[in-house]
């Protein structure tokens, strides 16, 4: 337990210092937010409608774009084969990686809704909801993700190659984050049904994706 | 002959020349019988000749499944047994997976057109088909991000394994947002039991289309190997040709070429 809780120590000091780029996600997803209304031309209303679906998308973008930190650095320094062969599980281990990059790089995202929420004219309820989605989605989108990143470690390639992997996988939260929000704003539908199944998306993301990506490295690395 | 003895490419080699000829034939006899069935088959009372695009669409839209099926079960065998043909097999049958997706959407996009008025529709099937084709192509692309073929074949398994487990949940989020946006459903296929005159030319297609994917896996499997080999020889004669340059990684990397 102290393993894993200095690994989630060490990983979230070095992703806030310089040259860690965790918060680069926050600036990321609110230039996204702000090119939008450039798209779709400045119409309140319209922008109101399209809310949650523009915030879940910068979302979904931004966290995507720091995924590629989560091994690389440690690959490079070499920190990541000792993570592989000591003798905490390297599921647990990877795990502990994922919450490390989450309350680095995800949950900032959901502080930051608010505030992106005033630009795109979302009233109180609203935002509130596209926060509280975001917070129950973002980590599936984490331990999604962090297959795809070990994929990529392990074959020394990043960026687009993770892009392509990954995206397809985290349809079902888009699908779910985004319509909670709306049945939280519009309705008709209950807001608890979609909710829930963003929350079971999320746990079963914790299953799947440390344990694929423990397999991946094992297999992977040499 | 078990499956252990397959591990040998050069046995597998023998056993696909002997077979390849005869899973032709069988092939083509059965998809000219389906065919000849398709043609022969009566118009549909409401949809008129375009419903026998189904017998091509159908089998596609099936083998497009299968084949991710297949290769979940030869990731196993990276994975678990470290059978070394297993990822051969999971190489080869992606590009042919993917050919079968693409026709499936083609085809039902050319059926879309004269019954439902428009090439594409955001309807639930079809938005799962074409993500199941996006999963194809991110799986070929990692195949291709590598070089080294072992390399490449764990992390193509893992990402065959994670996606046959997220296949049904994409599945089932796509219907939900389908019937969450357009309550009145465009299309009832199945809806009532298929007549004999239509179940019978379509039981032989796909028959025939399953053949089909064996002959083409089993020629692909073939020509993996021994592209492998003649990588493998490349790099032999790289070496003998730098002549002290180190021993290095030439001879582990072919899938156990005899």
């Amino acid at each position: 337990m102290t393993a894993l809780g200095a690994l989630i120590r060490r990983d979230i000091r070095i992703a806030l210092r310089i040259g860690g780029g965790a918060l680069i996600g926050v600036l990321f997803f609110l230039t996204v937010v702000v090119l939008m209304p450039f798209a779709v031309g400045p119409d309140l209303a319209l922008l109101t409608r399209l809310g949650p679906a523009i915030l879940w998308l910068g979302a979904l973008l931004s966290s995507l774009l720091t995924l590629d930190r989560l091994f690389t650095a440690d690959h490079d320094d070499g920190s990541l084969d000792l993570i592989v062969m000591s003798r905490t599980p390297l599921e647990l281990a990877c795990a502990a990686k994922a919450l490390a990059h989450w309350l680095a790089a995800g949950l900032p995202l959901v502080i930051a809704t608010p505030v992106l929420g005033l630009l795109l004219n979302l009233d109180a309820t609203a935002t509130g909801a596209v926060a509280l989605t975001l917070l129950a989605g973002t980590p599936a989108l984490t331990f999604i993700g962090m297959i795809g990143a070990a994929l990529a470690v392990t074959m020394h390639r990043g960026g687009l190659l993770l892009a392509v992997l990954v995206l397809p996988l985290s349809i079902p939260v888009l699908i779910f984050g985004v319509a909670a929000s709306q049945a939280a704003i519009v309705g008709p539908l209950p807001f608890g049904a979609p909710f829930s199944i963003l929350c079971a998306l999320s746990l079963v993301s914790f299953v799947i994706g440390p344990f694929a990506a423990a397999t991946s490295l094992r297999n992977g690395l040499d | 002959m078990s499956l252990i003895d397959l591990a040998n490419p050069t046995r597998f080699l023998a056993l696909a020349a002997r077979l390849l000829p005869w899973l032709a034939l069988v092939t083509v006899v059965l998809l000219a019988a389906g065919l000849y069935l398709s043609a022969q088959a009566p118009d549909d009372y409401q949809q008129g000749a375009t419903v026998k695009i189904m017998f091509i669409h159908v089998p596609n839209a099936w083998l497009s499944m299968f084949v991710w099926g297949v290769m979940s079960i030869a990731s196993l065998g990276t994975l678990v047994w470290r059978h070394p043909l297993a990822d051969v097999a999971a190489k080869a049958a992606a590009p042919i997976g993917a050919s079968f997706t693409f026709l499936a959407l083609l085809t039902g996009s050319l059926w879309g057109r004269p019954m439902w008025g428009t090439y594409w529709e955001w309807d639930a099937r079809l938005t799962s088909v074409l993500i199941l084709f996006l999963m194809y192509l991110g799986l070929m692309a990692l195949w291709r991000a590598v070089d080294d073929p072992t390399r490449a074949a764990r992390a193509a398994a893992v990402l065959t394994l994670v996606g046959a487990i997220n296949l049904p949940i994409i599945k089932f989020s796509v219907d939900w947002w389908n019937t969450l946006h357009q309550p009145a459903s465009v299309m009832r296929m199945g809806g009532t039991a298929l007549d004999k005159s239509f179940l019978i030319p379509l039981l032989v297609m796909a028959v025939g289309f399953s053949f089909l994917f064996i002959t083409l896996h089993v020629a692909a499997m073939r020509n993996e190997i021994l592209r492998r080999r003649v990588r493998s020889l490349q790099m032999l004669q790289a070496r003998a040709y730098s002549g002290s340059a180190p021993a290095g990684s030439a001879t582990g990397q072919i899938a156990g070429a005899a």
